[in-house]
């Protein structure tokens, strides 16, 4: 599979879900968390996710992920039908293609700035010089030149989901995921964060998906997709930011 | 990829200083303790076959009474034997190297204005052989001397220091009770018995000066025997007890007044116990190496708990279920290989004082050195597997939403 970010094919979507469902238990105490999401993305675009809690966005998100598989439905990414790969391919499909940015940061405790965005490189098996100058380049974007040897104690909670952000973007990947990622950060460290994640969209072209509850936030976004009872109940064309 | 893993492993352990440290703590406990306990238990079996074998290894004593267990416990209403019991077993036991028959008294000696109370013992030349000694200085009796009972003799490395400290004692004379006797030899030093017996501390002189001009009668109190290379010692006990009971006319259902000690057989005896005692105590250290090693599982579980969150984000960003497996697995044998080094270490270098301590000698056993690293280092691989088994199968976003 070609790693490049500049490649699409015409009329083909970058993610494609056709008809997923997602049911978390069974009989009588089953619960439908999905009922049937159709939804397409191209490449560029930046898409925030909104909705109330138990909507059925962050269910959609962790598909979307390829960290959760769907009870029906077909999930093409790059054309790929990501339904029937392995638990391993999924994996793999995640470390080559997607960037994951968390509401709680999810960075290594007592772990240099540095090596937490290393790690996607190391399981990539980039040699370690070309790491180490990756990273660096990568917390440089995040405006963290001279934090490098920071660990996340050291950081601020703007400071940590730069850092996460660099990890997620360091491998260039096709799509961005941010799962609230200013969920814990106040108004102006969010706003930053935003317009971080808006200058990736726009100046390297990745593309994001972002959960937020967030208008203001979602706001920097071209389009929003508003979950309800598990389905998606309205998309707006904001055109308040992505690639236009 | 290997070496990235390796590299990722040792990162985690060098994160949590002491968590690791605590991990390795047992293994370091158990590998030293079971090191210290087989080395120590080696070196004594190793001191007890060494002291025993300086009485002489192929030697048997025929000793007037019963025996009691232990040494120099002879009933003395028994009669003592006479020099031709000694010459009877000379000729009809089969594959003897030497007979020594002996008498024996506690005195005084006298040299100069020193004195010492130390043993007599009448001997004759075989007595040397039996008991495989040989002359520091000076020379043994001649037939002359043995035959006429002259008054020369050969004393102790412990007599000799007490008598003339670093001066040659050879040609001086020493006073035994009343007769004054001529120092011809010295004995070359042969230290403690395994029971404590100082074997230095002794005068030989001829048995028939012994019997004429100190006692006064002709007892022989002990005959030692050696039995020559090849000839199993039981065969000899049994053939002198038959002899003996012959000549001392006992019927048969009657006790035997004498007894045959085998040295052979203390000194099998004495060794099996070391080494059921060195058995027990490796027995109970391996149970600490085992409980260690327990520990280790217990802190990779702990630990693979707390870092549930991590575990899931590394499998967010694309860590195979294999990877991070691999990465708790070496975490594991690098923490357990690690205290079981520090482990050896510490068990030889505990034992080296041991040893020193308790003035035994440092005997290094390779091999149980070998099973106890590799075991300690099976042990992280067992114990950390499980965990990591669990760890690693974790759905990733069950291990994110961990809190």
């Amino acid at each position: 599979m070609n790693t490049t970010p500049h490649r699409n094919n015409g009329n083909d979507h970058l993610i494609e879900l056709k008809g997923i469902t997602k049911v978390y238990g069974m009989g009588s105490v089953a619960m439908h968390a999905l009922k049937g999401i159709d939804l397409s993305i191209d490449k560029g675009e930046f898409v925030a996710v909104m909705g109330p809690s138990g909507s059925g966005k962050s269910t959609c998100m962790n598909i979307l992920g390829c960290l959760d598989t769907q009870t029906e439905g077909t999930y093409l990414f790059k054309g790929i039908d990501v339904g029937v790969l392995s638990r391993d391919e999924r994996a793999l499909l995640r470390r080559n293609y997607l960037g994951f940015v968390f509401q709680g940061f999810n960075l290594l405790n007592r772990t240099s700035a540095l090596e937490n965005v290393e790690l996607p490189l190391i399981y990539r098996g980039v040699p370690a010089r070309e790491r180490h100058a990756r990273a660096r380049e990568a917390l440089a974007a995040v405006g963290l030149t001279g934090w490098e040897t920071h660990t996340p104690g050291e950081l601020s909670g703007g400071q940590q989901q730069r850092v996460a952000i660099a990890r997620a973007v360091v491998i260039e990947p096709e799509v961005l995921m941010a799962d609230e990622p200013t969920g814990n950060l106040d108004s102006k460290s969010s706003r930053e964060i935003m317009d971080l994640l808006s200058a990736f969209n726009v100046e390297h072209g990745i593309t994001i998906v972002m959960v937020t509850h967030e208008a203001d936030m979602a706001s920097y976004a071209r389009r929003t997709i508003h979950f309800l009872d598990g389905i998606i109940d309205t998309e707006v064309n904001n055109g308040g930011g992505g690639v236009q | 990829m290997m070496w990235e893993t390796i590299l990722l492993a040792l990162r985690a352990i060098r994160r949590n200083v002491l968590r690791s440290s605590l991990t390795i703590l047992g293994i370091v406990i158990g590998v030293a303790a079971v090191i210290t306990m087989v080395t120590l238990g080696g070196g004594a079996t190793a001191q007890v076959t060494a002291e025993i074998s300086s009485l002489g290894s192929n030697m048997l004593q025929v000793r007037p009474g019963q025996d009691f267990r232990g040494p120099g416990g002879t009933r003395s209403s028994a009669d003592d034997f006479k020099i031709e019991d000694a010459e009877a077993i000379s000729r009809e036991v089969f594959g003897l190297e030497a007979v020594a028959p002996t008498a024996s008294t506690n005195t005084q000696v006298i040299s100069g204005n020193r004195n010492w109370s130390t043993t007599i013992m009448g001997v004759t030349n075989a007595f040397l052989q039996v008991r495989d000694w040989s002359l520091a200085s000076g020379r043994e009796f001649t037939e002359a001397e043995l035959r006429s009972g002259r008054a020369v003799c050969i004393i102790g490395a412990t007599v000799k220091t007490e008598l003339f400290g670093e001066t040659d004692p050879v040609g001086q004379t020493i006073r035994l009770k009343k007769i004054s006797s001529q120092v011809i030899g010295v004995l070359e030093s042969k230290g403690q018995t395994g029971f404590g017996q100082d074997q230095d501390d002794m005068v030989l002189i001829p048995l028939r000066a012994f019997q004429r001009r100190l006692k006064g009668d002709s007892d022989v109190g002990a005959i030692y025997v050696s039995a020559l290379d090849g000839i199993s010692t039981t065969t000899v006990k049994e053939d002198i007890e038959r002899l003996m009971r012959e000549r001392r006319h006992i019927s048969s259902g009657q006790d035997d007044n004498f007894h045959v000690r085998d040295m052979q057989e203390i000194v099998s005896t004495l060794t099996s116990t070391t080494r059921v005692l060195t058995a027990l105590l490796g027995a109970v250290a391996a149970v600490s190496l085992l409980v260690g090693g327990i520990g280790i599982m217990n802190i990779m579980l702990v630990s693979v708990t707390e870092r549930t969150r991590e575990i899931g984000t590394r499998l967010a960003i694309g860590a195979l279920e294999r990877e991070v497996l691999m990465q708790f697995l070496i975490e594991a044998v690098v923490l357990s290989s690690f205290g079981g080094l520090i482990g050896v270490i510490l068990g030889l270098v505990s034992a080296g004082i041991g040893a020193q301590i308790l003035g035994m000698p440092f005997v290094l056993n390779p091999g149980i050195v070998a099973i106890a690293f590799v075991f300690s280092a099976a042990v992280g691989v067992v114990f950390g597997f499980f965990p990591a088994r669990q760890a690693a199968r974790l759905d990733p976003i069950e291990a994110l939403r961990h809190e």
